[in-house]
C-alpha cells in the first residue's frame, strides 16, 4: 500500500447521493483475480455509452477531470456490496481521496485497506468543494493528513477528522495484518480460554 | 454488570484485545469463502509466506459464477471457469473444506453456511459478500467484509472493528395475508433509507419477527445491508433451536444441549441500551415493491410512481427523474399492471424452500404469461432436492417456469443469467441498482409470491388478487 502523507490534486466534482459499488465497478468486471487494471471500467455505465464510446456528459471524461485523484460526491458513497474492486477501479484509475458527508460502512474500510483517504464533510462544504473544482486546471486541493486539513485554491483551510489509528497506517504504508500478528499470544490465549468455555463449538473437517 | 443488548453480548465475548484508540480485535468464529472477493487475498498469503490460521473454522462453495444450467458441460466463460479453478487451487493447498459444483451441497454462501448448521447462534461471521448479514438470523453476528479484511481474517482469524452503534426495530402485530418477511423488510428499507442503519447493528424484535419461521428472519437480516446496517440480528429462540438441531455441522447430543445453555442467555437484556429505536405496525404494511434503482424506493404495489416535482432538494429531484428515465415509468403512474418481460425468483434473500413454496402455491395451476421469461433458482442443491420431493419443480415446469441449478444467478449477472437492456424484471433479489442484473436492465424487488403472479399475470401485479 502506498503511503497517504500530502496531496495536492485536481478533484472532480460528482454532486449524486448513493452512488453504489455496482455504479463504481459493475458485477460483471469483478471476475478478475487481480486487485490492478480496473481503472478502465470505473463508473462503466457512467462513462460509457452502450457503442462503448465515452458519455461526454460524465466528468471523468472531461478535461481537466481525467486527471482527478479527489472525488467529491453526496451522501452515502459507495454503498451496497461489499467488493473490494469499488476501491481497486478508483485507486486504479488515479484517485486517492474521496470526500463526502457519508460513506456506506464496508467502502468506508476497504478504502483504508488501500492507501484511499475518505474524508467526511458536511453537505454544504461538500458543496463548497465542488465550486472550488469546477474553477478550472489550476483549481487544485491540497489534502493534507498529517495536519487533517484541506487547503481550498483561495488558502483557506478545512479541517476533518480522521481514525488515529487508521492515520497513522496511512501515512506509513502499512498493512494491518503485520500489526495484528504482533498480538497473536493474545490471540492463541483467547483460542485457549474459549475451547474451555465453549467445547462444544464444533471444528470443520474435511470428510 | 449494565444491561447489555444482543449485540453487544456477542461483541464482548470476542474482543482479543481493544487497542488504544477503541479499535477491537475481534475474534472470528466462522469464515465463509466464494471465488469471486478471494483470490487476491490467497495470493496474498502467499506472497508473504503466511498461512490460514483456522482451515478448520473456514469453508469455500462456488456461487456467484456458476451457470444454472446443465452442470455436466463445461464452463463456457473463461473468466468465470478461472475464478472457479482458482478457488479450487486455492482451497486444496490451503486445506478447506469444499463444496464443490457437482455437490448437492453447493449453493449460495448464504444459504449453504445456516443450512449446513456451520453458521451457529452467539458466532462471528464474516464473508467477502456484504449479504453476509444473512446469518444474523441466527442471533449470530455476521458481516461483509473487503478483500484485504479476507485476507485478514485468514492470517488471524480475528478483524479489526470500532464496536457498533445499537438500533432496534421493532414490529408489533400480525401481518395480513401475502404479506411476507420479503414486504416487512422492503417496508423498513423505505422507511429508514439505505443509509438509515450506517454504523449501527440492526436488532429485529417484535412480534411480527418472532412469528416469522428461519427463512422469513434470513430475509429481513439479508437485507439489513440495503438499509446500510453493518449486519442485521434476531434473538435465538425456540425456532431457531429446532432450526440447528441436527444440522450436519452444528454440535450433536450433550454438546447441542450445552449451547442451546448458552445460546439462551444471548437475548438482550432488559433495558439495555439503544442508540435508536424504530416501531412499525405490521397491520401498515402491504405487498410492496421498488420502483426505482435505489432499495429505498419502496411502495405498496396498490400505489403510483411518485413525482419529482414534489420533491424539494433539486439534487434529488434530478436523482428522482433518472431514475425514472431509467426505469422506463412515468411520475404518477400506477405500479400494479406495469408489463414486466422477466421473473427472478431466487438470490440469498429469497431462494429457500419456504420461498419456493410461496411462489409455487401461487403458480400452481396457473400459466406463465406469454412472452414473459420466469426463472426459478434454488439456494441450494439441497433446496433443489427438497423441492422435487415435494413436486415444487413439477409445479413450476408445468406453469412454465425454468427450473435451474443452484447460485447466485441473474441478483448479480456474474453467470450468463442476465437481463438485456431495457428489459423490466420483477425480481426477488435485494438490489434494484442501475445494471445490477445486466447492462440496461429494470429491477424491482418484491417478494417470492409476487413475483410469482407477475409470472403468470405477465405485470406487477398485487399477489392479493390470486390468494
Amino acid at each position: 500500500m502506498d503511503k497517504f502523507t500530502v496531496l495536492t490534486a485536481i478533484a472532480a466534482p460528482l454532486p449524486e447521493e448513493n452512488i453504489d459499488t455496482d455504479k463504481i465497478i459493475p458485477a460483471r468486471f469483478l471476475k478478475t483475480t487481480k486487485r490492478s487494471g480496473l481503472g478502465v471500467h470505473a463508473f462503466d455505465g457512467m462513462r460509457y455509452r452502450p457503442d462503448g464510446s465515452e458519455n461526454p456528459d460524465f466528468v471523468l471524461n472531461q478535461e481537466p477531470y481525467r486527471k482527478a485523484e479527489i472525488l467529491i460526491t453526496y451522501d452515502n458513497l459507495g454503498c451496497g456490496s461489499s467488493r473490494e474492486h469499488a476501491p481497486w477501479a478508483l485507486l486504479d484509475f488515479g484517485i486517492r481521496c474521496v470526500i463526502a458527508p457519508s460513506f456506506a460502512d464496508i467502502f468506508n474500510n476497504n478504502c483504508f485497506k488501500n492507501g484511499i483517504l475518505p474524508i467526511v464533510l458536511p453537505r454544504e462544504v461538500c458543496t463548497q468543494l465542488m465550486d472550488d473544482a469546477r474553477q478550472g486546471a489550476n483549481s487544485r486541493l491540497t489534502v493534507d493528513l498529517a495536519r487533517q486539513v484541506i487547503i481550498r485554491p483561495d488558502g483557506r483551510e478545512v479541517p476533518f477528522d480522521v481514525d488515529p489509528l487508521r492515520k497513522q497506517l496511512l501515512l506509513e504504508g502499512l498493512d494491518d495484518i503485520g500489526q495484528t500478528l504482533q498480538h497473536e499470544k493474545a490471540i492463541t490465549t483467547f483460542e485457549e480460554r474459549r475451547a474451555q468455555a465453549q467445547p462444544w463449538i464444533p471444528r470443520i473437517v474435511l470428510d | 454488570m449494565a444491561p447489555r443488548t444482543l449485540f453487544d453480548k456477542i461483541w464482548d465475548s470476542h474482543v482479543v484485545e481493544t487497542l488504544p484508540d477503541s479499535t477491537a480485535i475481534l475474534y472470528i468464529d466462522r469464515h465463509l469463502v466464494h471465488e469471486v472477493t478471494s483470490p487476491q487475498a490467497f495470493e496474498g498469503l502467499r506472497l508473504s509466506g503466511r498461512r490460514l490460521r483456522h482451515p478448520d473454522a473456514t469453508i469455500a462453495v462456488v456461487d456467484h459464477n456458476v451457470p444454472t444450467s446443465d452442470r455436466t458441460l463445461p464452463i463456457e466463460e473463461a473468466d468465470s471457469r478461472n475464478q472457479i479453478e482458482t478457488l479450487e487451487r486455492n482451497v486444496r493447498e490451503f486445506g478447506v473444506t469444499y463444496f464443490p459444483l457437482l455437490s448437492a451441497r453447493q449453493g449460495i454462501v448464504h444459504v449453504v453456511g445456516p443450512e449446513q448448521g456451520i453458521s451457529l447462534p452467539g458466532m462471528t461471521i464474516v464473508c467477502g459478500d456484504s449479504h453476509t448479514s444473512t446469518h444474523g438470523a441466527l442471533g449470530a453476528l455476521a458481516f461483509g467484509i473487503g478483500t484485504s479484511e479476507v485476507e485478514h481474517v485468514m492470517a488471524t482469524q480475528t478483524i479489526l472493528q470500532k464496536p457498533a452503534k445499537n438500533m432496534k426495530v421493532v414490529v408489533e402485530g400480525q401481518v395480513g395475508p401475502g404479506v411476507t418477511a420479503k414486504d416487512i423488510m422492503l417496508a423498513i428499507i423505505g422507511h429508514i433509507g439505505t443509509a438509515g442503519g450506517t454504523g449501527h447493528v440492526i436488532e429485529f424484535a417484535g412480534s411480527a419477527i418472532r412469528e416469522l419461521d428461519m427463512a422469513g428472519r434470513m430475509t429481513v437480516c439479508n437485507m439489513s445491508i440495503e438499509a446500510g446496517a453493518r449486519a442485521g440480528l434476531v434473538a435465538p429462540d425456540e425456532t431457531t433451536f429446532e432450526y440447528v438441531r441436527g444440522r450436519p455441522f452444528a454440535p450433536k447430543g450433550k454438546a447441542f444441549d450445552e449451547a442451546v445453555a448458552y445460546w439462551k442467555t444471548l437475548a438482550s437484556d432488559e433495558g439495555a441500551h439503544y442508540d435508536r429505536v424504530v416501531e412499525l405496525r405490521a397491520e401498515d404494511i402491504t405487498p410492496v415493491l421498488t420502483w426505482g434503482t435505489s432499495p429505498e424506493t419502496v411502495i405498496p404495489v396498490t400505489g403510483n410512481v411518485p413525482d419529482p416535482a414534489a420533491e424539494a432538494d433539486p439534487s434529488r429531484r434530478r436523482q428522482m427523474q433518472r431514475m425514472l428515465d431509467y426505469m422506463g415509468l412515468e411520475a404518477g403512474q400506477k405500479i400494479a399492471g406495469t408489463p414486466v418481460d422477466v421473473v427472478f425468483i431466487g438470490s440469498c434473500t429469497n431462494s429457500r424452500i419456504e420461498d419456493l413454496r410461496a411462489a409455487a402455491s401461487v403458480a400452481a395451476g396457473r400459466k406463465v404469461a406469454p412472452g414473459v421469461r420466469a426463472m426459478i433458482v434454488p439456494g441450494s442443491g439441497i433446496v433443489k432436492a427438497q423441492a422435487e420431493e415435494e413436486g415444487l419443480d413439477k409445479v413450476f415446469l408445468e406453469a412454465g417456469f425454468e427450473w435451474r441449478e443452484a447460485g447466485c444467478s441473474m441478483c448479480l449477472g456474474m453467470n450468463p443469467d442476465r437481463l438485456t437492456p431495457g428489459q423490466r424484471c420483477a425480481s426477488t433479489s435485494n438490489r434494484n441498482f442501475e445494471g445490477r442484473q445486466g447492462p440496461g436492465g429494470r429491477t424491482h424487488l418484491l417478494s417470492p409470491a409476487m413475483a410469482a403472479a407477475a409470472a403468470v399475470t405477465g405485470t406487477l401485479t398485487d399477489v392479493r388478487e390470486l390468494i
